[in-house]
């Protein structure tokens, strides 16, 4: 049981990851990959919460009822990792989202094989 | 050819993070010693409910003013790399305006925005005792004032109040810090000063609560600043010919 | 864990597979948007079951309202559909 876990939470993470990255280096729209890195971002937030869980844990909050007990916690520092890159992930991709406006102004599409100020 | 190197690529790197990861089992037991020490000073010595909070506010904070400023950076450069010189400085434009929402939006999203506000408030005033804090209860604010640009068209967030409400929240921040410094018994920056409180009460924690409201606070306007510099560069994309 | 949770889990996780193939193969960027925030919506569900409740808030209200309304802004901004 705690094997097949262990191979569908982390390997479903994995894959995510791998799709995302895929999307990333194959897709020719700009768009598309910025969808693809945040569904890249969506994989490594769980990969690191599913490290951070214990069996049988409780969330890290200690209320009346918790703090007399001795209880087990999952792991908080994944937790406030992930926190942080959830934020930071927006702000990067409202920038990436700019950068595409300002591409689409200039060049009038959003297919990176049209670009050709990229070549030389 | 190019999406079979690719997929071959991505099968060797799945392969080697899989066999790293597998030796963590999932669930079990394991040696950390950071964690236990977190789980142990949150409750004892800083008498914050959360541990969570703890980490992100007090035992790494020097992580989070740096992750404020990332975010205060980001929405720089997105009006910065947007940056269109407007003909008038009032924030209305003849063309947003003709286009109007309906009723129901519009008296939905009235009735709506003041609970929103009070929800996102709770949730970074108690971060510190639930789940939540400055970055969710900011970004339901965020959400709140979203749902007044698009319902109301003629609606304008006056950016030098943001500018304000970030540049005070940012300052708060950095002076608790530096009061640290001064008046802890350690002399650390971000190092708690003020008395901490009984646990699991409103007024817990010392210097935590503050600073996680003027994060909030912080990363509401920066992300409403954020999602008001995207919005107006809709009608601005209808005439593509003036660059 | 109990059992339910495991089924569950499971089915978010399959569910969240799915939702991102169709993200990726979609042409159409609304649709694969649409896709990326029900990605979003079953991330956060899987958080709170993994005892992440402080995550699943901050993904609930980033990934599912404020990225989506961006990635929407920027598609009514350029185009609609992926050409090949």
């Amino acid at each position: 049981m705690q094997d097949y876990l262990t191979y569908s939470v982390y390997g479903s993470a994995i894959l995510l990851m791998l799709i995302g990255l895929y999307a990333a280096l194959v897709k020719k729209n700009l768009i598309k990959i910025v969808i693809g890195l945040s569904i890249l971002d969506a994989g490594i937030h769980l990969l690191f919460v599913a490290v951070g869980y214990l069996n049988n844990a409780t969330a890290p909050i200690f209320s009346e009822t918790v703090l007399d007990k001795n209880v087990v916690m999952a792991d908080p520092v994944p937790q406030a990792l992930v926190l942080t890159a959830i934020v930071i992930g927006f702000g990067v991709t409202a920038v990436a989202l700019a950068l595409v406006v300002r591409l689409y102004r200039k060049h009038n599409t959003t297919n990176i094989d049209e670009i050709k100020n990229l070549k030389w | 050819m190019k999406k079979l190197i690719v997929i071959t690529l991505l099968l060797i790197l799945g392969f080697y993070l899989m066999s790293t990861f597998i030796s963590v089992p999932f669930g079990a037991e394991r040696i950390a010693g950071v964690k236990d020490y977190y789980l142990k000073q949150s409750p004892e010595t800083l008498k914050v409910s959360n541990v969570v909070t703890a980490i992100v506010v007090s035992f790494r904070g020097f992580d989070t003013l740096g992750e404020v400023t990332v975010l205060f950076l980001a929405s720089t450069a997105l009006g910065s790399i947007l940056y269109r010189r407007r003909t008038h400085h009032s924030g209305l434009n003849p063309q947003r305006e003709a286009v109007v929402s309906s009723t129901l939006v519009r008296t939905g999203a009235k009735v709506l925005f003041p609970m929103i506000i009070l929800l996102g408030a709770y949730v970074f005033v108690h971060g510190h005792l639930t789940p939540g804090g400055g970055f969710q209860g900011g970004a339901i604010i965020a959400t709140g004032f979203l749902l007044i640009l698009i319902s109301y068209r003629k609606f304008f967030i006056n950016h030098n109040v943001l500018t304000w409400v970030e540049a005070l929240a940012g300052t708060t921040f950095v002076l608790i810090g530096i009061g640290g410094f001064i008046f802890a018994n350690q002399n650390n920056f971000l190092e708690n000063f003020l008395p901490e409180g009984t646990l699991n009460n409103l007024i817990s924690g010392g210097v935590v609560g503050i600073i996680y409201i003027a994060v909030g606070f912080k990363v509401g306007a920066e992300i409403t600043g954020i999602l008001d510099t995207l919005l107006t560069i809709k009608e601005a994309g209808l005439n593509p010919d003036e660059n | 864990m109990g059992i339910g949770s495991i089924i569950f889990l499971i089915g978010a996780l399959i569910f969240i597979l799915v939702a991102a193939i169709y993200a990726v193969i979609q042409k159409d960027l609304i649709h694969a948007v649409i896709a990326t925030s029900l990605i979003s919506l079953a991330l956060s569900l899987v958080f709170y079951i993994l005892q992440a409740p402080d995550v699943a808030l901050t993904e609930a209200a980033i990934g599912i309202a404020l990225s989506t309304i961006i990635f929407i802004i920027t598609i009514r901004n350029t185009k609609r559909y992926e050409s090949e």
